[in-house]
C-alpha cells in the first residue's frame, strides 16, 4: 500500500468537508464537515507517522480527538441554544454579529 | 530734571482724577435715584477738581524745581516691566489740566441747560466726568503707560458720547468710525511704548525722555514716527482726520469740550510731551510739521464749502490743530508758541461751538446754515459771544488768535530756506482760508435776510447756557495778549521745554503780522463778496466746479480710506474666512469624514455570513500555505 493513497484520500475527505462548510445551510451538516475535515488531518498525521516510524504524529493525533471532543460539546450547545430562540438550525439565519 | 516728591497740596493731585471718577461712578452706577441731582453732582466734582489745579498751579509756581513726582501706587510688576502709576506736575500738565478743568467746568454748567429737555442728561453727565477723569489721567499721568491708560480712556468717553444719541444711525456710525480710527492711532502709540521698554526697559518720562541719547538714530525716528501715528489718530490730523467732522453727531457740549478743546489736542501734548524724542529725531520731527500743514490745507479747504455749522467748525479745528502740530513739529522754537495757541483755541472754539450750539437751540437743532440767517438781532448774546470767537479764530489784530497764530507763523518762517518759505506760506494762505470760512459761517448765520424753516421761532438760550459762552468769549479775547505779552507762557513752560530760543526773525514781525492781517482782510472780503452781497439759496448749488465738489465730501478722505484700506481690509478677513473654512476646518474635517467612510465601507465587509468568514479563512489558509510552498520550492 502506497503512501500516496492515504494522502489522496485524506485531501478528498478535506476537500468535501471544506465545501460542504462552504455550501450547507445547516448547522448539524457543517458541524459534521467540520469533523470530516479534522478527520481528515488525523488520517494525514497518522500516515506520516507510520511512514516515519515515530509517534509524534499518532500523539498529535489523540490530542486533535480530544480537542474535537470539546469543540462538539461547545459547537452543539450553541446550535441548541440558536435553534431554541430562532427555531432555525440554518447557519444563514444567525447574522446578527455583522457591521 | 528730575521730579521732586511732593509737598503740601499738590501730594493730593490725584485728587484730580479721583473727584470725576466718582462722580462718573456715582451717576453710572445710581441709576434712577440721581436723576434729580446728577448734574449738580457732575459740576461740582468738575468744578473741585478745578480749583484744586489752580490752588496746585499756584503751588508749583511758588517752587524753584518746577517739576514734582507723585507716586501712587504699583500697577503693573512683571518679570523685568515694573509701571508704576504716579503723577508728574510739572507746568505743561499743570497748564493742561487748567484747561480741561476749566473749560469742562464751563461746559459741564452749559449743559445742564442744552440737555435740560433729555430723559437721558444723567448718562450724559456721567460720561462727561469720566472723560475729564480720563483726560486729566492722561496729561497729569508720570509715564507712557499712564498716557496710555487716559489716552483709551477718553477714547471710550468720546465713543459713549458721539453715539449718545444711539438711536439715531448716523450718530452709532459716527460713533465706530471715531473709534475705530483712533484704534488705528493707538497702534502706533502702543508699539511706540513696546519699543521704549525694549530698548531702554522703561517707560516713565523720567526714564524714556532722559535716555533718548542712548538709543541709535534709527530706534528714535522709529519711536517718534509712532508717537506721531497716535498723535494723528486722535488729533484727527491727515490722513486720520475723517472721524472728525462725523463726530459732530453727538450733542454739541461734547463737540466743544472733547472734539474741540481738550481731547483732540491730546496728540499734540503726546508731541510736546516727547519733545526731546523728537528734538533727537530730525526726520520724525520735520514729518510732524509737515503733517501740520497739510493738516491745515486739508481742514480750511473742507471747511469753506460745508453747510452744516458744527461740520464747518469741525473743520476749522482739524485745520487749527494743524497750526498746532506745524509748531510744535518746528522744534524748540515752536513748542510754547504750539501749546499757546491750543489754550487760546481752547477759549475760542469751545465758545464757537457753545455758541453754534446756542443756535441750534433756539431753531429746533436744524444744524443747515443755508436755513439760518438775520439771527444777530434775535440771539444778540450768542452773536456777541460767537464773534468775538469768530474774530479770534480769524486773528482778528490784537484778540487771541492774532497772537498765538502770528507766533506759529513767524517761527515757521524761521525755520529758513525753501522749507520755512514753504510751511510758512502754507501756515499764511490757512489763514486766509479761516478767515474766509469763519466769515461765509458767520454771515450766512446772523446776517442776511432770515430763511428759516416754517415753525422755527428762534429765541435766545437760557442764561446758564450764555453764561459759560460769556466768561469763554472773554478769554478768546484776553487769553492770547495774556499769554504772549503779560505773562509770556514760553517762560512758564521752561522748565519742561528749556529757555525760550530767540527767534531769529528770517521776516521781520511786523511784516508777518501786516501779512497775515492783509491776506485775513482778503479771505473774509471775498466771503462776502460770496455769500454777504448776494443772497443765499437755500438748497446747495447742485452745478459746482471739481474743488468745490471735492472739498463738500471732505476731500474724499472717506473714499480713499474706504477704497485702501477698508476693501483691501474686508478682501483680506474674507480670504482668511475662506482659508479657515475650507483650508484649516477643511483638513481636520476632511481626515475625519473621510476614516469615517472608509471604515464604514470596510464595515460592509462583515455581513454576518459565517460561510463567508470561512470562504475567507480558506482563502487565506490555502495563500499561506502556497506562500511556503513556493517558498519551500524556492
Amino acid at each position: 500500500m502506497s503512501l500516496t493513497n492515504y494522502l489522496v484520500l485524506a485531501a478528498v475527505l478535506f476537500t468535501v468537508g471544506a465545501v460542504g462548510v462552504l455550501v450547507r445551510r445547516n448547522a448539524i451538516v457543517v458541524f459534521m464537515c467540520i469533523e470530516l475535515m479534522l478527520n481528515s488531518v488525523n488520517l494525514t498525521l497518522v500516515t506520516f507517522a507510520r511512514s516515519t516510524g515515530t509517534v509524534d504524529g499518532q500523539v498529535i493525533a489523540l490530542f486533535v480527538m480530544v480537542v474535537a471532543a470539546a469543540e462538539v460539546v461547545v459547537g452543539l450547545a450553541i446550535i441548541m441554544s440558536i435553534h431554541r430562540t430562532r427555531r432555525s438550525a440554518s447557519i444563514d439565519d444567525a447574522n446578527l454579529l455583522k457591521y | 530734571m528730575d521730579p521732586v516728591p511732593a509737598t503740601g497740596l499738590l501730594s493730593v493731585s490725584w485728587l484730580l482724577i479721583a473727584l470725576p471718577l466718582a462722580g462718573a461712578a456715582v451717576l453710572l452706577l445710581g441709576g434712577r435715584r440721581t436723576d434729580r441731582w446728577g448734574h449738580l453732582l457732575a459740576i461740582a466734582t468738575v468744578t473741585a477738581s478745578f480749583v484744586l489745579a489752580v490752588l496746585g498751579t499756584v503751588e508749583l509756581a511758588g517752587l524753584d524745581e518746577r517739576s514734582v513726582g507723585v507716586d501712587l501706587f504699583t500697577f503693573v510688576s512683571t518679570g523685568q516691566l515694573d509701571v508704576g502709576a504716579g503723577l508728574l506736575l510739572d507746568p505743561l500738565s499743570m497748564t493742561f489740566a487748567l484747561l480741561i478743568t476749566g473749560v469742562g467746568a464751563l461746559i459741564h454748567v452749559y449743559s445742564v441747560g442744552y440737555m435740560a429737555h433729555d430723559p437721558a442728561r444723567r448718562r450724559f453727565f456721567a460720561y462727561l466726568n469720566l472723560f475729564v477723569a480720563a483726560m486729566l489721567l492722561l496729561v497729569l499721568g508720570n509715564s507712557f503707560v499712564a498716557l496710555y491708560v487716559g489716552w483709551e480712556g477718553v477714547g471710550l468717553a468720546s465713543y459713549l458720547l458721539i453715539a449718545f444719541w444711539y438711536t439715531r444711525p448716523a450718530a452709532a456710525t459716527a460713533a465706530k468710525k471715531a473709534f475705530i480710527m483712533n484704534r488705528v492711532g493707538d497702534v502706533g502709540l502702543a508699539l511706540a511704548i513696546f519699543v521704549m521698554f525694549t530698548q531702554l526697559g522703561t517707560t516713565s518720562y523720567e526714564g524714556v525722555l532722559g535716555s533718548v541719547g542712548l538709543l541709535g538714530g534709527g530706534t528714535v525716528t522709529a519711536i517718534g514716527l509712532l508717537l506721531l501715528l497716535g498723535a494723528c489718530g486722535k488729533s484727527g490730523q491727515f490722513p486720520l482726520q475723517a472721524w472728525l467732522p462725523d463726530a459732530m453727531e453727538g450733542p454739541t457740549p461734547v463737540s466743544a469740550l472733547i472734539h474741540a478743546a481738550t481731547m483732540v489736542t491730546a496728540g499734540v501734548y503726546l508731541i510736546a510731551r516727547s519733545a526731546p524724542v523728537f528734538d533727537a529725531a530730525p526726520v520724525a520731527q520735520t514729518v510732524v510739521a509737515v503733517i501740520g500743514a497739510i493738516t491745515i490745507m486739508v481742514g480750511a479747504v473742507a471747511g469753506c464749502a460745508y453747510d452744516d455749522i458744527k461740520k464747518v467748525l469741525a473743520w476749522s479745528t482739524v485745520s487749527q490743530i494743524g497750526y498746532m502740530f506745524l509748531a510744535v513739529g518746528l522744534g524748540p522754537v515752536g513748542y510754547a508758541a504750539g501749546i499757546a495757541h491750543l489754550l487760546t483755541h481752547g477759549f475760542f472754539k469751545a465758545g464757537l461751538f457753545l455758541g453754534a450750539g446756542s443756535v441750534m437751540h433756539g431753531m429746533g437743532d436744524r444744524t443747515d446754515m443755508r436755513r439760518f440767517g438775520g439771527l444777530a438781532t434775535r440771539m444778540k448774546t450768542t452773536f456777541v459771544t460767537f464773534g468775538l470767537g469768530y474774530l479770534a479764530l480769524i486773528g482778528f489784530p490784537f484778540l487771541s488768535g492774532y497772537w498765538t497764530k502770528d507766533a506759529i507763523i513767524e517761527a515757521a518762517f524761521d525755520r529758513g530756506g525753501a522749507a520755512g518759505w514753504l510751511l510758512g506760506g502754507v501756515a499764511v494762505l490757512g489763514a486766509g482760508l479761516t478767515a474766509f470760512y469763519m466769515t461765509r459761517l458767520v454771515l450766512m448765520t446772523f446776517f442776511g435776510r432770515p430763511r428759516w424753516e416754517d415753525g422755527v421761532h428762534p429765541h435766545e438760550s437760557p442764561a446758564v447756557m450764555t453764561l459759560p459762552m460769556v466768561v469763554l468769549a472773554v478769554g478768546s479775547v484776553a487769553a492770547g495778549f495774556v499769554l504772549v505779552q503779560v505773562a509770556p507762557l514760553a517762560d512758564w513752560l521752561a522748565p519742561v521745554f528749556g529757555q525760550p530760543e530767540e527767534v531769529a526773525h528770517v521776516v521781520p514781525p511786523v511784516v508777518v503780522s501786516v501779512v497775515v492781517t492783509v491776506v485775513v482782510a482778503a479771505g473774509a472780503l471775498v466771503a462776502w463778496l460770496a455769500v454777504g452781497r448776494r443772497a443765499v439759496p437755500t438748497t446747495a448749488p447742485a452745478r459746482v466746479s471739481l474743488p468745490v465738489r471735492a472739498a463738500r465730501n471732505g476731500l474724499y478722505a472717506d473714499a480713499v480710506n474706504e477704497a485702501v484700506f477698508m476693501r483691501p481690509g474686508a478682501w483680506l478677513t474674507r480670504a482668511a474666512v475662506q482659508v479657515d473654512d475650507r483650508g484649516v476646518d477643511g483638513l481636520v474635517t476632511g481626515i475625519g469624514t473621510g476614516l469615517g467612510g472608509s471604515s464604514a465601507r470596510l464595515g460592509r465587509a462583515q455581513t454576518g455570513f459565517v460561510r463567508t468568514y470561512a470562504l475567507g479563512m480558506l482563502g487565506g489558509a490555502v495563500l499561506v500555505a502556497g506562500a511556503l510552498l513556493a517558498v519551500a520550492a524556492g
